[in-house]
């Protein structure tokens, strides 16, 4: 009884997980605009300050990561916004499925299609920010473990405010002030690297708030799902 | 033992309750307050290093000490409220949310006028200080969070999960201090050791962190009060209370 109750949640999770990267592939510009505002963003700063290379370096970091971050907060509202509209994400509660396995999925699903996109592309960014290529795979590391976690500590806010009308601004109220000690440590893992130091120590941390980020956030995220269903 | 929890809960009890109790809590705050503030400003011996401008220590640790625990209230009131229902939980969150930020903001605003005369600036980006910072923050998302729902139930809900959320904040708030190495002292006092200053220097402070408490207690048990007369209008006793007190008047 129990291994089929297990083959069911995997393959549950995995039709969830399919379904929700194959409705994303569809809707281009579901996925293309966060990388496009990424870019943007990070065009701006050198513009807006200085495009010399020496300063910019200094400044790379946390224009990369401030960037992605914002990029991050954006793509959130696609998370549960539409499933909530047609009733999906209802049946998905009513399912004999635990919930936050089912919302497990839609973020690993969210991940790939939004997190790790911003990740891949760091390296272009970075050479505009006249980042040295010898941190570019750090610099990808870092974004790509900070964006599952900032994914994970969003999905939260965007499941209590999936039923309030334009929360977006409210969505960004709540989340930034979680969001600041991801961005403290991902930027310094970068900032690290830059100054030849051994990274290890602020990926840990990194690592660390990934994991309890992991362990909590399905399970909050599904309690805040059924709050805004419930009434 | 659920009996009387529950008796506890009802809104009518409590407000029938606290009637007596509000006017002490006030009294108390009324008298801690002045007392420690006239003798910590003006009779407690001047800082052999910091002169007069330590006396800052009399609104800045206070007003800290509540901030946190204001925090650590909404989030006790969330799991009250999300786990077992209890609406009284809800109302108590939701009168102490404003008065957390207001002593939130008092405690950064009394630390960066203290940082002139000590560190030399308004503000440093130091762990304490931005720890402080987010917290003010959790608290304006959370009364925003609340104020966007058009159903008072929905509102206090999402408003219980982001506390909840947010609870993480305080052990990084208060090991801040002793995890970085940073501008900000480390704690002058604790349950555990003896306070490091003389005397006629902490006793004042007791009585405002005392006096604080009593003014925490009395503004959140006398909001708690007007807000369930607010929600429960509708209801038999209250509709009974004010015509009692028209009649009492007239």
């Amino acid at each position: 009884m129990s291994s089929e109750g297990g083959h069911s949640w995997a393959r549950a999770f995995r039709y969830t997980f399919v379904r929700d990267l194959r409705l994303r592939i569809r809707h281009g510009s579901e996925w293309g605009s966060p990388l496009i505002f990424f870019a943007l963003i990070v065009t701006l700063f050198p513009l807006a300050t200085t495009p010399d290379r020496t300063v910019l370096v200094t400044f790379a970091p946390g224009i990369l990561w401030v960037a992605a971050l914002l990029a991050v907060l954006l793509s959130l509202d696609a998370l549960f916004r539409e499933d909530h509209d047609d009733g999906t994400l209802e049946q998905m509660l009513l399912s004999p499925v635990p919930a936050w396995l089912l919302v497990l999925a839609k973020m690993c699903a969210h991940w790939v299609m939004a997190g790790l996109p911003l990740a891949l592309m760091s390296p272009v960014l970075g050479l505009m920010l006249a980042l040295p290529s010898s941190v570019f795979w750090v610099t990808a590391l870092s974004l790509a473990l900070g964006s599952a976690t900032l994914i994970l500590i969003g999905a939260i806010g965007a499941a209590l405010t999936v039923g309030v009308r334009r929360g977006g601004l409210l969505l960004a109220l709540m989340i930034l002030p979680l969001y600041i000690p991801v961005l403290i440590f991902g930027a310094g893992v970068v900032r690290l690297a830059l100054d030849g130091v051994d990274v290890t120590p602020y990926l840990a941390i990194l690592g660390a708030m990934f994991a309890a980020a992991l362990a909590l956030s399905p399970w909050a995220s599904a309690a805040a799902l059924r709050l805004a269903h419930s009434g | 033992m659920w009996q009387w929890i529950h008796k506890w809960a009802s809104p009518k009890h409590f407000y029938r309750v606290s009637t007596r109790g509000a006017p002490w809590l006030w009294g108390l705050a009324l008298i801690l307050l002045p007392v420690g503030a006239l003798w910590g400003l003006a009779f407690a011996p001047a800082d052999y290093q910091q002169h007069d401008s330590f006396r800052i220590i009399y609104v800045h640790v206070p007003s800290a000490m509540l901030a946190e625990s204001c925090f650590a209230l909404m989030a006790v009131c969330a799991v009250v409220f999300l786990v077992w229902k209890i609406k009284l939980a809800d109302i108590v969150a939701k009168v102490a949310a404003p008065f957390g930020a207001s002593m939130t903001f008092a405690a950064l605003f009394s630390g960066a006028v203290w940082g002139i005369p000590t560190w030399g600036t308004w503000w440093v980006w130091d762990a304490r200080l931005t720890s402080m910072l987010i917290l003010l923050f959790l608290y304006f998302g959370i009364i925003a969070l609340r104020y966007a729902f058009a159903r008072e139930h929905s509102g206090g809900r999402a408003a219980a999960v982001l506390s909840l959320v947010g609870v993480v904040n305080l052990p990084i708030i208060k090991y801040s201090v002793e995890w970085w190495n940073t501008l900000h002292q480390t704690a002058s006092f604790s349950l555990t050791k003896a306070p490091s200053m003389p005397e006629s220097m902490w006793v004042p402070l007791l009585l405002m962190m005392l006096g604080a408490y009593a003014l925490f207690g009395a503004v959140v048990l006398s909001r708690t009060r007007n807000e369930i007369l607010r929600r429960e209008h509708r209801a038999r006793w209250v509709r009974a209370l004010i015509t009692d007190t028209c009649d009492k008047e007239h």
